[in-house]
């Protein structure tokens, strides 16, 4: 009897600071977040007025906000491509490959994720610098000054810059993820894939891919989910969104009209679709990937 | 097996090396060279004639010191280190018992709870810092003066809340994997629940709170838009860093700009160095991403 409410008693004072915070802190805004959308809101003024859907319904006439959504598109879709292309390449090479080095190798690859995106953001600011940058000096010295270019001011190249920069931050981690799928991959399937004459390039796409499709099809809703959040953080330091909205990203265009303009209404409806959008999406990749999984 | 001396195999051999080197190299150059130009007096970076990739002329370790000194990064590299160590502080000391008791008490409402931070997994912090800054003004407001917000204590407190979801996450998936018997032996031998769990339980638990400080380590050591939305004078490296990088670029004193950028990097660079093998290994355990 007493044992049973001294345990009650423990399990609410070990859960009561951490569903108070996070209630506080992560669950109230995300409420507010949906309320507020349906709110004109100034900051000046400091009136709130309800306008029901007509923040949305602005949203869909918004140009600036249309072209955020075209570009913030181009970007997942881009950045999933190149970054799983090279990401499991990269894995395959490291994990089945027969040379020196690979530790030394997997340790460096790794290292972007490491780095605050400010400090990432810097980096390629000397990198693309038009004058004095690294990229266009290089070229200049390997003599193909015909492809120089103003990499963050012209704007058909500019958003090609960000998602380079995206792609140079996301392959050691999502390599490491595809790495650990691999080590789970029985060696005699190999042994046996090789005594069949099958070759390494044939290897890879019939048992290591294979194996790994589960690998494969969480790390999808990542690259859309974390996409969308890290192309935000990139803008906003490398470019936020210029020249001209040429890479204008959906939360960073949030960003801007909530806490810049003080359209805090509007800004959280943006979120609001956003974090719809988002979540549609990666349903909708998780139901074309359901397929029948290869059990190890 | 013995197909090594194939010329084909030579050939791939060295697509492969191609391949490794040149990725290896467009992450080395990049980062050493911002150590180098570090060095680099500002005659070194503008106009005609001058070389990026040329040595410095002489080592102009100035540089550091107006960084620290004039652009402040001393005083936000001491407001990182404070917020980085409460924030770890408190989200252990939040997040481990509460994990705990999740993961091995039965009691009503336990599964909700799961539910709940659960979905709180799915929050990430870009969607709800401006939220968050508005709550924070409105109770600045009704208290009459400024103490939430540009709050050093409060920032920490707020990345450890974001932060809490993942950690118990994380915890609770270890403290599953624990053997039984441990607490039953420790009860029967009179241990109250609290000292169970403090001298038994949590020392066992011990690889994957080693996990969750690394990764929370680097999260709240590079974290900026929090930082950047709600500090002003407090600010932390990362935010310091940007207005310095807006600073100095327009009044192009670039030596200054890359001597900030290694003083925000050195630290996670050395971490990195030490714990990779644990980082990397840690990050299949969570395998999940912020």
């Amino acid at each position: 009897m007493n044992r049973a409410k001294s345990q009650r008693r423990f399990v609410l004072a070990c859960l009561a600071p951490a569903v108070i915070l996070v209630a506080i802190f992560i669950f109230y805004p995300t409420i507010n977040v949906f309320k507020m959308s349906l709110f004109r809101m100034g900051a000046i003024t400091n009136t709130s007025e309800f306008v029901g859907l007509s923040n949305f319904k602005t949203l869909m006439e918004d140009k600036n906000f249309l072209e955020a959504m075209q570009n913030t598109i181009l970007i997942i879709v881009l950045v999933m491509i190149c970054t799983i292309v090279l990401a499991i390449l990269f894995a395959a090479l490291l994990s089945r490959g027969k040379f020196k080095g690979k530790n030394f190798f997997r340790v460096i690859f790794y290292i972007p994720n490491i780095l605050s995106i400010v400090v990432i953001g810097g980096i390629f600011g000397a990198i693309y610098d038009p004058s004095n940058g690294l990229l266009n000096t290089f070229l200049e010295a390997i003599h193909l000054d015909g492809l120089t270019h103003k990499w963050m001011g012209e704007p058909d190249i500019v958003i090609y810059s960000v998602i380079f920069a995206l792609v140079w931050q996301a392959i050691g981690y999502y390599m490491v993820m595809y790495m650990s799928g691999m080590s789970a991959i029985p060696e005699d399937l190999y042994e046996a894939a090789s005594l069949d004459g099958s070759s390494e390039i044939h290897t890879f796409f019939s048992v290591t891919l294979p194996l790994i499709w589960t690998n494969i099809r969480t790390t999808l809703t990542f690259y859309i989910i974390s996409t969308i959040n890290l192309s935000f953080l990139f803008v906003q330091i490398m470019t936020d969104g210029g020249p001209n909205g040429k890479t204008e990203v959906f939360l960073n265009y949030m960003y801007k009209q909530a806490y810049g303009n003080g359209a805090y209404g509007y800004g959280m409806a943006i979120g609001v679709v956003v974090f719809l959008f988002s979540f549609i999406l990666a349903a909708i990749v998780n139901k074309i990937t359901d397929r029948e999984v290869y059990e190890m | 097996m013995n197909k090594h001396k194939k010329p084909g195999n030579i050939v791939s051999k060295v697509v492969i090396y191609i391949a490794l080197i040149v990725l290896a190299i467009s992450i080395i150059v990049p980062v050493a060279w911002v150590f180098m130009a570090s060095f680099k007096q500002n005659s070194e970076f503008i106009g005609k004639g001058t070389n990026p990739w040329a040595l410095p002329k002489k080592w102009f370790v100035q540089n550091y010191q107006v960084a620290f000194q004039d652009a402040q990064m001393g005083e936000f590299l001491f407001n990182t280190i404070l917020v980085t160590v409460l924030a770890l502080v408190l989200i252990l000391v939040i997040a481990l018992p509460a994990a705990y008791v999740l993961s091995r008490f039965k009691f009503r409402g336990n599964k909700i709870l799961n539910i709940i931070f659960m979905a709180g997994l799915f929050i990430n912090v870009n969607y709800i810092v401006v939220p968050i800054f508005l709550m924070l003004s409105d109770w600045d407001t009704a208290l009459g003066f400024q103490f939430f917000l540009d709050n050093r204590f409060i920032l920490a407190l707020i990345y450890a809340s974001c932060h809490l979801p993942f950690t118990i996450y994380l915890l609770s998936s270890y403290f599953k994997t624990l053997p039984r018997g441990f607490e039953e032996a420790a009860y029967i031998d009179g241990c109250s629940y609290f000292k169970t769990m403090v001298k038994i339980m949590i020392p066992m638990a011990k690889p994957s709170i080693i996990t969750v400080l690394l990764f929370n380590f680097l999260t709240f050591w590079n974290e900026y838009i929090i930082a950047y939305t709600l500090m002003d004078e407090h600010g932390t490296l990362a935010m310091g860093l940007k207005n310095l990088m807006a600073v100095e670029r327009t009044a192009t004193n670039y030596g200054i700009m890359y001597a900030g950028l290694v003083i925000v990097m050195l630290p996670v660079l050395i971490f990195y160095i030490c714990v990779q093998k644990r980082l990397t290994e840690g990050m299949t355990l969570g395998g999940l991403k912020g």
